[in-house]
């Protein structure tokens, strides 16, 4: 490597980037990413397996499909995105339960909005009827 | 390093300290550009869930998951997101040979993913149940597809970042892009996880 070489400015302070390493060594490096993965195959493989099975009540499938998918985000951001709850990543702890407030008003406000609209729309044939 | 700057009193962001390094503010604003665009899938999220039960005659949910490429897309995926970990620790040890290898591996698992959405795709046209088929089949094109795209230009910019380790080797702002890369393939798995469980799993359940 040549000497004019720039390394770049590790943090040091009271904040960590999202995603930065450690530096607390090579293998718990891997470690961590090994246990990552390991986690996540295995609810990835629990929600396969629950999406197939018939030893789980019917309609309370999906939503032990949500528990798990929402699990496995939770190991994605901390084992690889090492989102944690340390002082250094107040800020992106911060940003993100922003975007999860804005995500959930999304999709439970547009899903609740849209029942309802079905709900007290006229059935599409009378709709029909009535513009002949 | 860290010793000695802590030795000197100097905080990142807060108060006397200034304000924090260069690499904080990147990857704090690449975090905050993530999570708009998770924002925005959550509005085609949104809008399948609406949209999932208007077939107008056309397939159900069902009847166009095949589970067991879904479960091997995942597996490429997250086997994909491992590697970039993997990558992004060989950045840290500055191993220019290991990021490469890892990069790659990255990229091939990514394309692996990528050639198997596309011939799912191909085979759903062919069988005439394409977006225009049904408002249904419409928001599972636009939302699958999107995160279809984010791959491929993931891919892309995976390419990019091989050249300018290769070229420039780790350098400042090199590294800084390899960063926002690692972080970027990583939300795309998160994202791949609400897709199987909302698209594919609890459609092949309902």
């Amino acid at each position: 490597m040549s000497a004019e070489t720039v390394f770049d400015d590790t943090p040091t302070g009271l904040d960590s980037a999202p995603g930065d390493e450690s530096g607390e060594g090579l293998a718990r490096g891997v470690w961590g990413y090994l246990l990552g993965l390991v986690l996540a195959i295995g609810l990835t493989a629990a929600s396969f397996w629950a999406a197939q099975t018939h030893l789980i009540y019917a309609p309370a499938v999906p939503v032990a499909l949500v528990t798990l998918a929402i699990a496995q985000m939770g190991i994605h951001l901390v084992f690889f995105l090492h989102i944690t709850t340390a002082p250094d990543n107040t800020n992106n702890v911060l940003a993100l339960a922003f975007g999860v407030l804005i995500v959930c008003l999304v999709v439970f406000g547009s899903l609740w909005i849209m029942d309802h609209l079905n709900h007290n729309m006229m059935p599409m044939n009378a709709l029909m009827n009535m513009q002949r | 390093m860290s010793g000695a700057v802590a030795a000197a009193g100097y905080a990142t962001g807060v108060g006397e300290g200034g304000p924090a390094s260069k690499r904080i503010i990147v990857g704090y604003g690449f975090w905050i550009f993530l999570l708009s665009d998770i924002v925005m899938f959550s509005a085609l999220f949104a809008a399948y869930s609406v949209l999932s039960g208007a077939t107008a005659g056309g397939p159900a949910p069902r009847q166009i998951v095949n589970l067991d490429t879904v479960a091997l897309e995942t597996g490429c995926l997250l086997a994909s997101s491992f590697a970039g970990g993997m990558a992004s620790l060989a950045v840290a040890r500055r191993s220019a040979l290991w990021t490469q290898v890892a990069l790659l591996v990255t990229g091939l698992l990514g394309l692996a993913f990528l050639l198997q959405e596309l011939r799912e795709f191909v085979g759903l046209i062919n069988r005439g149940d394409g977006p225009d088929r049904s408002a249904f089949l419409s928001a599972f094109f636009t939302l699958v597809g999107c995160h279809g795209l984010h791959v491929t230009a993931g891919l892309l910019w995976l390419g990019t970042m091989m050249a300018q380790v290769l070229a420039k080797g780790f350098r400042r702002d090199v590294l800084h892009r390899l960063l926002c890369f690692t972080l970027f393939w990583h939300a795309l798995d998160i994202i791949w996880v609400a897709i199987f469980t909302m698209v594919y799993l609890i459609g092949a359940t309902s």
